[in-house]
């Protein structure tokens, strides 16, 4: 699939692959890791000496980055680890655990990105990797860095007990409780395999503008997912629960909605029907549904495609391209949602951004060189899969503000349509428009009723048309519950997404005829 | 790191492993060194270059199993590393079917080269990297006054990666990989933007396609989107162009996977010997290519790989049956995962193929869109050309193909004479007939 995959969106588990509690591998307590502003600076000393780097050395390295002339460098630390614990034909019997731990050092110069990586953080190899970098600037005149200045991040996503404090045999219950409620559930479930996953990202980042901040990064989720089996026919689906959140988050409420949702949303699919093919009516239901503004519109707001000129959006600036209705933003800062980040990956606060504000087009989403570019204010976007990647603006949670609708009054006004509930995976291509994704479920709608289940089919539009074309908007936001991951340029991060009820007076559904 | 230190480094953490109480052990280490070059609207944009590693280990500990990565391979990290790791899998439940493969599996491994190490990797300079960027990029732009924006790039990567399972397997391989190609966004003069790419991966740099076929393609084919539109639903006659024929046959390898079949997930459970496509399919897994971007002589397990006749005439001759679901399902492995996938060739061009169609659509690319692996249903977007009376009559866009694999692939009615090289799945174009295509 080579280059036809970037900008693909695909709900998974949490990205990492691995996961353990692995004793004896940090040097620090991570539990001082949130913490008032005094202990915060203590903190900070301690993700140095977690690097095993200090002050002097990161100057001297962004010294050397900086030798041919480019105007500005950062340098990323992270040290990660991911563990999953899964469950398959009644028996919790596997587990992964993966450690990553590397520092990226960027080197800027213009529009233009130098980047190298090493996962050997002495000060011979980070230099090295600065040199390499600073290839990219080819220039007389050098900038020095400025001497560093800690900053204190807000804290979106508090957590009472670290992951690395969360040990296997803590984990292996829920596994077994959820495993036992979906077969009880319902005699025609014939297999279920479930998977805990948690990760824990320490990142340090230091910039020649004089910044350095650290940030402890949680994630978790818990995936279901299982066959049924009715007079021959068999049919799969699931339900998974994301967040930036610690063990606390999985409630007895939430374990005993995973088991339930899996199971019902699985059997729903015995009775699903394919709707007719071509245009009609979509009403999308709250919550993942967001995924329509995800491709219609996020990505192409992505500041660096606008840059470039590739976007639809390009020109489109403080134009109208949604009914009055219609607000969309872009936020950073919700409580503990899989893609709040207390700081973005460059050092920049992460914000609420407006990407449509009352049906007019706002504001990109920014990284540092679109900030620069178009001379705007930084929006906190600029993000990165980890130390082996460069940022660039992604969306981070994606959702449209409450409308003046009710959801019954939106249903009840299509005669013939489809609703969409559930979904899997989308694509977009920035500068046609054009943008998909795929209902795994939903149900027709049928003289203003909800009516036959419906699956598998994709949906085709596109973005400012669809935007356009929306009529109705309802006043039940919902965020997604499950774990979506964003593909970009070969970089996957967290996100997340939201929509009230919306009804959309024509999409192309893939049916038939 | 040498593939030699490399070893002596998987025979250590083996040891370590057994040390702390691991029955058996299976270790992979691997180093990679990646250089990538963009070069966009006259300028350079991109530089990035790095070396990285990985140690992979996983556990066969009592029935129990866990496998674990790291990336910091220095002795001291890996020992506490693998202590742990060993700790915590004595929590899970045992699953006797977690088992190293049978060393009968590691046996007749094919002595041959299959030449996908370039020994030229070394003498590749920075200049002539970007050297070769900045020129694909100028004939790119060279191509239209359309154009909004082009980039072109370069990369290549050099992997080198050791295998060892304590039951008497080892194992090492030399890679290299060469990329370079264009991708362009044109203005359709109605606000759209239209966009695509050529780009060509190889094993060997002198295998690289001309950089003027690079640059010029990527253009045509985004200027060819110009004016793109839905059309009326139906059914027609399909034409998939090879490059992105293999996105089908997604589709049709989940529900082949032998995890699949054990979790009841794969509507191809228990259809071995059975017509599952048109007599025109027949689908080969190939290790041996020579420069292959497939090619291995030994699979992720550590198994000798064989050449293997998948579909033959449309009858499913085999799964991918890796060594656990194997042993769970009482099969014997034949490796997880694809190798190289070539098709039984025909003799047609796809301008052959496209002046045979009297109403139909030539798909150059597939955009999302998914399948149920348990029932066969699918439903993915497309893009591509309008074809009537055998030419091209124009763009279209924003439509959906859909239906059931289990029907699907029995209306192949002509299968190319030309393998896509720059995959490891090799498809060539496709003709397929009555496909459910849903737009307006």
């Amino acid at each position: 699939m080579g280059r036809m995959s970037r900008r693909q969106f695909l709900e998974t588990g949490a990205k990492g692959i691995a996961i353990a509690s692995i004793p004896g591998i940090f040097k620090f307590d991570p539990s001082a890791a949130f913490a008032t502003p005094l202990e915060d600076i203590v903190n900070l000393k301690e993700y140095y000496a977690h690097f095993g780097v200090d002050e002097k050395t990161v100057l001297e390295v962004m010294q050397t980055a900086l030798e041919q002339g480019g105007d500005y460098c950062d340098i990323y630390f992270q040290h990660s680890i991911a563990n999953t614990v899964g469950l398959e034909d009644n028996a919790v019997n596997r587990a992964y655990a993966n450690v990553d731990f590397g520092v990226g050092i960027r080197v800027v110069s213009g529009d233009q990105t130098g980047y190298s990586f090493t996962e050997e953080i002495t000060p011979k190899a980070m230099k090295l990797a600065a040199a390499t970098a600073a290839n990219i600037a080819d220039q007389a005149k050098t900038v020095a860095p400025v001497g560093l200045e800690h900053k204190t991040l807000p804290d979106y996503y508090p957590v009472k007990t670290l992951w690395e404090n969360v040990k296997i045999d803590r984990k292996i219950p829920y596994l077994q409780e959820i495993n036992d409620k979906v077969f009880a559930k319902d005699s025609r479930i014939i297999k279920s395999r479930i998977r805990f996953s948690d990760s824990s990202s320490y990142v340090l980042i230091a910039n020649s503008e004089g910044k350095t901040v650290c940030d402890y990064r949680p994630m978790t989720s818990l995936r279901v997912s299982c066959t049924a089996e009715q007079n021959g026919q068999r049919e799969t689906n699931g339900y998974s629960l994301a967040a930036r959140h610690g063990i606390e988050f999985f409630t007895p409420e939430k374990v005993q909605r995973l088991a339930d949702e899996a199971v019902k949303r699985t059997i729903d699919l015995f009775e699903a029907v394919k709707p007719e093919a071509g245009e009609m009516e979509v009403v999308l239901a709250p919550g993942s549904s967001g995924i329509l503004l995800h491709e219609a519109i996020g990505h192409g707001m992505e500041a660096d495609f606008n840059r470039k000129n590739i976007s639809i959006f390009a020109d489109k600036i403080g134009k109208p391209v949604a009914p009055e209705f219609v607000t969309i933003v872009d936020n950073g800062t919700n409580l503990n949602i899989r893609g709040s980040l207390n700081i973005d990956d460059e050092g920049n606060d992460t914000e609420e951004t407006y990407l449509v504000r009352d049906g007019i087009l706002a504001t990109y989403l920014h990284d540092r060189i679109s900030a620069r570019h178009y001379k705007a204010r930084h929006t906190g976007n600029g993000r990165r899969e980890s130390f082996r990647y460069a940022p660039i603006p992604r969306m981070r949670n994606t959702y449209m503000l409450p409308g003046p609708h009710a959801p019954e009054e939106i249903i009840k006004s299509v005669k013939k349509g489809l609703y969409a509930e559930t979904f899997t995976n989308g694509q977009v291509f920035i500068g046609a428009g054009d943008f998909t994704f795929y209902v795994k479920s939903g149900n027709l709608i049928e003289d203003g009723k909800l009516t036959k289940s419906v699956k598998d089919i994709n949906i085709i539009g596109n973005g400012p048309e669809v935007l356009a074309n929306i009529v109705m908007v309802a006043d039940d936001l919902k965020f997604a519950e499950g774990g979506w991951t964003c593909g970009k340029d070969g970089q996957g991060v967290p996100v997340s997404q939201g929509l009230p009820t919306v009804k959309v007076s024509s999409i192309t559904v893939g049916g038939v005829s | 790191m040498n593939n030699k230190e490399k070893l002596e480094l998987a025979r250590w953490a083996v040891e370590q492993a057994k040390f702390h109480g691991a029955e058996e052990v299976s270790v992979d280490v691997a180093q990679s060194r990646n250089v990538e070059v963009e070069y966009r609207d006259g300028q350079l944009d991109k530089l990035k270059e790095s070396t990285q590693n990985a140690l992979d280990i996983s556990f066969y500990d009592d029935n129990r199993y866990s496998s674990h990565g790291t990336n910091d391979l220095r002795k001291e990290s890996l020992e506490k590393f693998i202590s742990g790791a060993v700790a915590m899998t004595k929590y899970l439940n045992e699953d006797p079917h977690r088992k190293l493969p049978d060393p009968e599996f590691y046996k007749g491994q094919k002595d041959i080269d299959l030449k996908v190490f370039d020994s030229s990797y070394e003498s590749v300079t920075s200049e002539q990297r970007v050297q070769i960027s900045k020129e694909i990029e100028s004939i790119a732009r060279a191509q239209s006054d359309k154009i909004l924006s082009c980039t072109a790039g370069y990369s290549d990567s050099f992997s080198q990666s050791v295998k060892v399972n304590s039951n008497g397997f080892e194992g090492e391989s030399s890679r290299t990989a060469f990329s370079a190609g264009a991708e362009a966004t044109v203005d359709d003069g109605e606000g759209g933007r239209p966009y695509d790419w050529n780009w060509a991966t190889v094993r060997l740099f002198k295998d690289l396609p001309d950089l003027e076929f690079l640059g010029k393609v990527a253009v045509e084919r985004a200027l060819e989107k110009i004016g793109q539109d839905k059309m009326e639903s139906g059914k027609y006659d399909m034409v998939v162009e090879n490059r992105s024929a293999g996105r089908l046959f997604y589709s049709l390898f989940s529900p082949m996977q032998a995890s699949s079949l054990q979790q009841k997930s794969s509507f191809l459970e228990g259809r071995l010997g059975e017509k599952i496509a048109s007599g025109k399919f027949t689908l080969i897994d190939d290790p041996f290519i020579v420069n292959g971007l497939g090619s291995r002589l030994y699979d992720g397990e550590g198994m000798a790989t064989k050449k293997r006749v998948k579909i033959d005439k449309g009858v499913l001759k085999e799964y991918y049956i890796d060594n656990y679901y194997g042993n769970k399902l009482g099969m014997a492995p034949n490796s997880g995962s694809t190798s190289n996938l070539t098709l039984e060739y025909g003799t047609k061009s796809l301008d052959d193929l496209i002046k045979e169609m009297k109403k139909g659509i030539l798909v150059k690319n597939f955009i999302g869109g998914n399948s149920n692996s348990t029932t066969g249903d699918f439903s993915i977007g497309i893009v591509g050309l309008y074809v009537e009376d055998g030419r091209i009559v124009r763009p279209v866009n924003e439509m959906n193909i859909s239906g059931n694999m289990n029907e699907f692939w029995n209306r192949l009615a002509e299968v190319g004479n030309d393998p896509y090289i720059y995959s490891s799945w090799r498809f060539p174009s496709l003709y397929f007939t009555d496909v459910q295509f849903s737009g307006i």
